[in-house]
C-alpha cells in the first residue's frame, strides 16, 4: 500500500465510482437518498480525478499491469499527458454535471434513480478507463461498455417510443463504429500478435496498411464523435436522454472519440501522410458547416444544442487535420499551434455545451417544454438559470473574452501561418478553408442568439410558463461551477497553453510553451510578440471600466431616472406574445440563403381553405442519401437471402448433407 | 516589387479579374456591354504598356485593332441588337449568382496553381499575370455556361478572346500581325453570324431566351 | 517618461474619438445633403440631440429585464474599447498587444449579439425582426471584414493592427492589387456594418425596412443617447480601420509629441475625404432589397478572397 503513484490513485477513483454506482444499485428506489447523497459523492470523485489529470500533465509517463480480466491476458494501463489532459476535462464536466443531477434527479423518471446512478457512473467510470488503456483489449472493452452504459441512459423515459427509437439509433451506429475498430486493431495486432499499445508503437506499417487503419480508425472514433456522415445518431438521442445526461454525452462521450484519433493518428501510428490531413480537414468543415446550418432552422431546444455539438466537433476534426498536414510536412511547431487551438477547443466546448444542457434541463423541469415555440419570457422567472445560460451562449458563440473566442483565435493563427506549405495548391485553398471556418463562427453566434433570445427573453409565449419555478440549490451549484470553469477558460489562456504544450510536445514533438511562457500569464503569444497578441484579463478590466466610467460619469452629469410604461411597440395599439418571432421565423433567413443543406417541404395555405394552415418540416438530408437506401439494400439483401428459408425441414437436411459432401470434396484435393 | 511598369501591369491584371468577376455577377445587359468595353480598355492599355516597356512596334497595331473592334464597333453592334431585338433588360441565371461565384474563386484558384510554373519559366515583364489571364479564360468559358440568354453568351465568348489576347501578350510579347489580323476577322464575323442567328431566333421565337432552342430538337 | 506618453496618446485617442464621432455623423449628413441640393443642419447637430437626449427620461417598458437596462453601457464601452485599439492617432498603443484584428472582430460581433438580445428582450414584433436581420448581416458581414484584414496580415506578417499601420508606412511606395481588392470588400462591409445605403437607410422611418433602426425602438433617453453615440463611434471605428490599412501615412510614431500633434488634423482631414466619399456612394445608390443584401456581401465576401488569392499569385 506503500508508494502509490498517480495512476494508482486514479485507478482508485474509478473504483470508487463502480462502487458508487453498485451502492445506488443498491438503494435503487430511494430517490432522495440517491440524488442527493451519493450523485454529489461522484461530483466530489470527479473533482478529485480532475485535480489528480491536471498534476499528471506535468508528471512523466507511468505504467502499470492490472491482474484483472481472464487469465494470460492483464490489463495494461498507461498515464500520459495526452490522457491526463482528458482526464482533467473528464474531471471538470463530471463535477458539474453530477451536482446538477443531485437536484434534477430527485424527480421521477421511468427508470429508478438507483439504476441511473448506477449507469451514470460506470459511464464515467469506463470513459476514465479507456482514457488510461494501454492495450487494445482493455480499450475495446472499455468502450464497448461505455456505449452499453450510454445507451441505457438515453432511454432512460423508456415509455416514450421515440426515446427508445432514439436509444436503438445509437446502439446501431455505436456498434458499426466498433465494428471499424476492432478491424483496426486488428490489423494494427496482426504482424506481431501482440495487441497491446507498447507493441503497436514499435511496428512500422507501410503507408498503404497505415492508410487503411488511418481511416478504419476515422470511422470508428467519428462513429462515436458524430463526423459526418455518421452523425445521424446525435439530433435523436441527445435530446431523447434526460438533460444532464445529453450534458454529459455532448461534453465528454463525444470527445472520447477525438481522444481515439488523436491516440491512433500520432501515437500509434507515427508518421502521417498529407493526404490524411486533408481529408480529415475537408470532413472538419463539411461537418462544423453541416451542424451549424442544420441548427439554425431547429425548433426544438435540444436538437439544437446537438447539431451545435456537431459542428463542434468539425472545427476541432479540422484542427486536427490541419496538424497532420503540417506534421506530415515536418512543419512541428506550426502543428503544435493547431493541435493547441484544438485541444483548447476540446475543453471550453466541453465547459459550455454542458453549460447549455444544464441549463435546457431547469427549462425542461420547470415548464415542461421542449419546443422553442412555446417558450420565452423566461428570464424574470428564472433568473438563476438565465445568467448561467447568458454565459453559457456567449462563450458558445466564439465571443471574447471566453474560451470559445480564445480557441478560435489560436486556429485563424495556425491558418495565417500556412503559406509555409511547400505546396501551391494546398497554400491557395487555405483562404476558403479559413473564409468556412470563420462563416461558422458567425453562424454560430446568430444561432445562439436564437436559442437564448427565444427561451430566456420576450414575452411568455404560454400562459403556463408564468408559473415557472427557477433552478434548486443543487444545480445552481452545477451551473455555478461550469460558468467559473467557463470563465477560466477564455481569462487564462497562457496556463492552458502551458498544459496544452507538454500534451503537443508528446504528440508532435514540439510545443508553443516557450513562446507563451515569454509573455508572462497575462499575454498569450503563439508566436513572437509583434506577430500577434491577445491578453483576455486586460480586455475585460478595460471592458468593464468603460461601462462603469460611463454608468457613472452619465449618472452624474445628467440623471438616472427612469419611467416604466407599456412598450413603445411602434404605436400600435395591442400585441400579444404571439408576435414575436417563432424559431422558424427567426431560423428563415438561413434557411432562405442554404437551402441546398436540407430537405425541406412545405405545405402553404391557398386562398380556399376553410382554415388556412402553414406547415414545414425541415429534414436532414443523409437520411435519403444515405441511410434510407442502406436500410432498403439491407432489406432487399435479406429478403432475398431469405428465399433460402423454406421452412422445410427436408430442405435444411439438404443444405447440411450437401455442405458436408463439399466439404469432402476440398479436403480431398 | 520591380519597377513601376510591373507594379501597373500587375493592377491592370488584378482590374482585369475584377472585371470578369463583375461581369459574372452582373444581371442587367446593358452594364454588361458597358463592363465589356471597360475590359477591352484594360487589355488594350495594358498592351500598350507592354510595348512601350519592350519596344515591340507591332503590339500598338495589335492594340489599336482591338481599340477599334472589341472597344468601338462590337458594344456599338451589341447596342443596336439589344434596341432592335427589343430585349429583356434582366436576365436571370440557371444557378444562383453566389453558386456562380464560388464556382468563380475555384476556377481561379486551378488557374493560378496551373499558371505557377510557367511563369516562373516566362522572361516577360507581366510573368506573374499569365495565372490571371488563364482565370480570365475559364471565367468567361462559365459565363457561357450559366446564362440563359443569348447575349450573355456572345460576351462571355468576345472576353474569352480577349482573355487569350492578354494572355498573348503577358507570356509572349504578343501574337505575330498576321494571326492578329486573323482572329480579328473571325471576331467579327462571328459577331456578324451570331447577330443573324439572333435575328433569326427572334422572327421564330419573340424571345433570346435560348430554351426555346430546345423544343426544336428531334423526339 | 515614454510609458507615460503611451497612457496619455492612448487617452487622447479615445477623448478625440468620442468627440469626433458624432461630428462625423453630422459630416456625412451635410455632404448627403448638399450632393440632393438640400441644406443641412450644422455639423452640431448630433451632439445637440445626444445633450437633449440625456437630459430626458428613459421610459422603459414593463417587463425590460435589467439585460436590457445593461446593454447600453455594455455596447458603448466595446465601441470605446474598439476605438482604443485602432490606430487612429498613434502606433503606440499599451492596449494594442490587448486585441489584434481578429479579436477586434470579434469585440465587434459581441456588441452586435448583445444589441440583438436587447432588441429581443421585450418581444416586440419589431424588435425581433430587427435582431434577426441584424444577426443576418453580420453573419456574412463578420466573415468579409476578417477577410479583408488577414488580406493585410499576410502582407505585413502580423494580425496585430498597429504592426499592420506601421509595416504599410514603412514599405517603399508600391501598388498592391491585393490590397486594392481588400479595399472595395472593406467598403462593401463597411456600408453594410454601419446601417448605410444600399443595405439599410439610416434615415428611414418604414418599420418593415429598417434593420438597424428596428433595434433602438424601446430606447429612449440616456439609453438612446448612449446607442446613437455607439453607432457613430462603430462609423468612426470603420473608416479609422480602413484608413490604417490602405492610408496608414500621418500616424504618429514611437512617441515624438509634434508627431502626435499633427495626426490630428491629418486624421480630420481623412475622415473628411472619407465622409464625402461615403455620402456620395449613399447618394449614388439605391437601397437594395433585403434578400439582395446576401448577394451584395458575398461579392465582398468573394472580393476579399480574391485578394488573398492575388497575393499569393503575384506576391504583392
Amino acid at each position: 500500500m506503500a508508494n502509490l503513484i498517480l495512476i494508482d490513485y486514479i485507478l482508485i477513483a474509478i473504483a470508487g465510482w463502480i462502487a458508487i454506482g453498485v451502492f445506488g444499485l443498491v438503494k435503487i428506489r430511494q430517490t432522495d437518498f440517491v440524488a442527493q447523497v451519493i450523485f454529489p459523492l461522484g461530483g466530489v470523485l470527479g473533482i478529485f480525478l480532475g485535480t489528480l489529470g491536471l498534476i499528471g500533465v506535468f508528471a512523466p509517463v507511468q505504467t502499470e499491469l492490472l491482474p484483472l480480466g481472464l487469465p494470460g491476458l492483464p490489463f495494461h494501463v498507461r498515464l500520459d499527458t495526452l490522457s491526463s489532459y482528458f482526464l482533467f476535462v473528464l474531471g471538470i464536466v463530471s463535477t458539474g454535471v453530477s451536482f446538477f443531477s443531485a437536484g434534477y434527479f430527485n424527480k421521477e423518471e421511468d427508470t429508478p434513480a438507483g439504476l441511473i446512478c448506477l449507469e451514470y457512473h460506470l459511464c464515467l467510470a469506463c470513459m476514465a478507463m479507456l482514457l488510461i488503456a494501454d492495450d487494445a483489449y482493455v480499450f475495446m472493452m472499455a468502450w464497448e461498455l461505455m456505449s452499453l452504459t450510454a445507451t441505457f441512459l438515453v432511454i432512460a423515459n423508456h415509455r416514450d417510443a421515440e426515446v427508445r427509437y432514439a436509444g436503438f439509433l445509437y446502439f446501431l451506429i455505436a456498434h458499426v463504429g466498433a465494428l471499424a475498430l476492432v478491424l483496426c486493431f486488428g490489423i494494427l495486432g496482426a504482424n506481431t500478435g501482440d495487441y497491446t499499445f507498447a507493441g503497436i508503437r514499435l511496428q512500422q506499417l507501410n503507408m498503404f496498411w497505415a492508410s487503411i487503419v488511418f481511416f478504419l480508425s476515422l470511422i470508428g472514433f467519428g462513429a462515436k464523435a458524430g463526423i459526418l456522415p455518421l452523425h445521424i445518431w446525435l439530433p435523436e438521442a441527445h435530446p431523447a436522454a434526460p438533460s444532464p445526461i445529453s450534458a454529459l454525452m455532448s461534453a465528454f462521450v463525444l470527445k472520447t472519440g477525438i481522444y481515439g484519433i488523436l491516440r491512433m493518428t500520432f501515437d500509434l501510428l507515427h508518421t502521417q501522410d498529407w493526404k490524411w490531413g486533408g481529408i480529415t480537414l475537408a470532413l472538419g468543415l463539411a461537418t462544423a458547416l453541416f451542424g451549424v446550418v442544420l441548427s439554425t432552422v431547429q425548433t426544438d431546444m435540444k436538437r439544437l444544442l446537438a447539431y451545435s455539438s456537431i459542428e463542434n466537433i468539425g472545427l476541432i476534426l479540422a484542427g486536427i487535420g490541419l496538424t497532420i498536414l503540417f506534421s506530415s510536412y515536418g512543419m512541428a511547431g506550426l502543428a503544435a499551434l493547431s493541435l493547441t487551438a484544438a485541444l483548447f477547443h476540446v475543453a471550453s466546448h466541453a465547459a459550455f455545451k454542458s453549460l447549455l444542457f444544464l441549463g435546457t434541463g431547469s427549462v425542461l423541469h420547470s415548464t415542461g417544454e421542449r419546443n422553442l415555440g412555446r417558450l420565452g419570457g423566461l428570464m424574470r422567472f428564472m433568473p438563476w438559470t438565465a445568467w448561467p445560460a447568458l454565459v453559457g451562449a456567449l462563450a458558445a458563440g466564439g465571443l471574447p473574452p471566453f474560451g470559445g473566442f480564445v480557441s478560435e483565435w489560436l486556429l485563424l493563427q495556425s491558418f495565417l501561418f500556412t503559406p509555409g506549405l511547400p505546396n501551391s495548391f494546398l497554400n491557395m485553398l487555405i483562404p476558403i478553408v479559413t473564409a468556412v471556418i470563420v462563416l461558422v463562427g458567425a453562424l454560430a453566434a446568430y444561432v445562439m442568439v436564437k436559442f437564448f433570445g427565444i427561451i430566456f427573453l420576450g414575452q411568455p409565449r404560454e400562459r403556463k410558463l408564468n408559473e415557472a419555478h427557477d433552478a434548486g440549490i443543487w444545480e445552481r451549484m452545477g451551473f455555478s461551477w461550469l460558468v467559473v470553469a467557463c470563465i477560466c477558460f477564455g481569462l487564462l489562456p497562457v496556463h492552458m497553453a502551458r498544459m496544452l504544450d507538454r500534451v503537443t510536445h508528446l504528440l508532435v514533438g514540439d510545443g508553443i510553451g516557450a513562446a507563451v511562457t515569454a509573455g508572462g500569464w497575462l499575454l498569450l503569444v503563439p508566436d513572437t510578440s509583434g506577430r500577434a497578441s491577445y491578453m483576455p484579463v486586460v480586455f475585460v478590466m478595460v471592458l468593464l471600466a468603460c461601462c462603469v466610467l460611463a454608468y457613472v460619469i452619465v449618472h452624474r452629469v445628467y440623471h438616472g431616472r427612469s419611467r416604466r410604461s407599456g412598450p413603445w411597440a411602434c404605436g400600435f395599439p395591442f400585441w400579444t406574445a404571439r408576435m414575436q418571432d417563432t424559431a422558424e421565423g427567426f431560423g428563415q433567413p438561413i434557411r432562405h440563403v442554404f437551402g441546398m443543406f436540407f430537405r425541406m417541404t412545405r405545405k402553404l395555405p391557398s386562398e380556399f381553405d376553410k382554415k388556412p394552415y402553414y406547415e414545414i418540416k425541415v429534414e436532414d438530408p443523409f437520411w435519403s442519401l444515405l441511410y434510407r437506401p442502406i436500410a432498403a439494400t439491407a432489406g432487399f439483401v435479406s429478403s432475398v437471402a431469405g428465399l433460402l428459408q423454406h421452412g422445410r425441414i427436408a430442405v435444411y437436411l439438404l443444405y447440411s448433407f450437401l455442405t458436408l459432401m463439399f466439404l469432402l470434396l476440398v479436403i480431398n484435393q | 516589387m520591380t519597377g513601376i511598369p510591373s507594379q501597373i501591369l500587375n493592377l491592370l491584371a488584378a482590374l482585369l479579374l475584377l472585371l470578369t468577376f463583375a461581369m459574372l455577377g452582373q444581371r442587367r445587359i446593358l452594364s454588361l456591354i458597358n463592363l465589356f468595353m471597360l475590359h477591352g480598355i484594360v487589355v488594350v492599355a495594358s498592351a500598350l504598356l507592354i510595348g512601350y516597356e519592350t519596344s515591340n512596334h507591332h503590339l500598338y497595331f495589335s492594340a489599336g485593332l482591338t481599340l477599334a473592334v472589341k472597344v468601338m464597333l462590337i458594344p456599338w453592334i451589341l447596342h443596336k441588337l439589344v434596341f432592335r431585338l427589343k430585349v429583356k433588360r434582366e436576365v436571370e441565371t440557371l444557378i444562383n449568382v453566389s453558386v456562380t461565384m464560388l464556382i468563380g474563386i475555384v476556377l481561379v484558384i486551378v488557374a493560378f496553381n496551373i499558371a505557377l510554373p510557367v511563369a516562373a519559366l516566362s522572361s516577360s515583364v507581366a510573368s506573374g499575370t499569365l495565372g490571371i489571364a488563364l482565370a480570365c479564360v475559364l471565367l468567361s468559358f462559365m459565363m457561357i455556361l450559366v446564362r440563359s440568354n443569348a447575349i450573355p453568351q456572345v460576351i462571355g465568348y468576345l472576353t474569352m478572346e480577349n482573355g487569350l489576347f492578354f494572355a498573348a501578350t503577358a507570356a509572349t510579347d504578343g501574337m505575330p500581325l498576321l494571326v492578329e489580323l486573323g482572329v480579328a476577322l473571325a471576331v467579327i464575323g462571328g459577331t456578324l453570324v451570331v447577330g443573324l442567328f439572333m435575328f433569326q431566333i427572334r422572327e421564330h421565337f419573340d424571345d433570346l431566351d435560348i430554351h426555346n432552342l430546345e423544343t426544336r430538337k428531334e423526339d | 517618461m515614454n510609458h507615460y506618453f503611451e497612457f496619455f496618446s492612448q487617452a487622447l485617442e479615445i477623448i478625440v474619438a468620442l468627440v469626433a464621432a458624432p461630428l462625423l455623423t453630422g459630416w456625412v449628413n451635410q455632404c448627403r445633403a448638399w450632393l440632393q441640393n438640400k441644406s443641412a443642419p450644422s455639423m452640431l447637430q448630433p451632439h445637440r440631440m445626444l445633450h437633449k437626449l440625456f437630459h430626458k427620461e428613459v421610459v422603459m417598458a414593463e417587463h425590460a429585464s435589467s439585460l436590457f437596462r445593461m446593454e447600453p453601457y455594455i455596447i458603448f464601452g466595446c465601441m470605446i474599447l474598439a476605438c482604443g485599439i485602432i490606430p487612429t492617432l498613434s502606433t503606440r498603443l499599451p492596449l494594442s498587444p490587448a486585441a489584434d484584428a481578429i479579436a477586434l472582430v470579434g469585440l465587434f460581433a459581441l456588441g452586435r449579439v448583445f444589441l440583438a438580445l436587447a432588441a429581443m428582450d421585450i418581444g416586440t414584433a419589431f424588435g425581433s425582426m430587427g435582431s434577426r436581420r441584424e444577426m443576418f448581416i453580420g453573419f456574412l458581414a463578420e466573415p468579409a471584414l476578417l477577410m479583408v484584414l488577414f488580406s493585410a496580415s499576410l502582407i505585413t506578417n502580423s494580425t496585430s493592427l498597429t504592426n499592420i499601420a506601421d509595416n504599410l508606412t514603412h514599405r517603399p511606395l508600391a501598388i498592391y492589387p491585393s490590397l486594392a481588392f481588400a479595399g472595395i470588400a472593406f467598403t462593401m462591409v463597411l456600408l453594410a456594418e454601419n446601417a448605410r445605403v444600399p443595405v439599410d437607410n439610416p434615415a428611414t422611418h418604414l418599420e418593415l425596412t429598417m434593420i438597424h433602426e428596428a433595434l433602438l425602438l424601446e430606447h429612449s433617453g440616456r439609453y438612446l443617447a448612449l446607442m446613437e453615440w455607439a453607432a457613430s463611434l462603430k462609423l468612426f471605428a470603420y473608416l479609422c480601420i480602413g484608413f490604417a490599412i490602405f492610408s496608414p501615412w500621418g500616424i504618429a510614431e514611437a512617441g515624438h509629441p509634434l508627431a502626435l500633434i499633427l495626426s490630428i488634423p491629418v486624421l480630420a482631414v481623412k475622415l473628411a475625404v472619407g465622409g464625402a466619399m461615403l455620402a456620395a456612394i449613399e447618394t449614388a445608390s439605391a437601397k437594395l432589397r433585403i434578400f439582395r443584401v446576401p448577394e451584395f456581401l458575398s461579392m465582398a465576401f468573394l472580393m476579399a478572397v480574391l485578394g488573398m488569392l492575388v497575393h499569393f499569385l503575384l506576391g504583392a
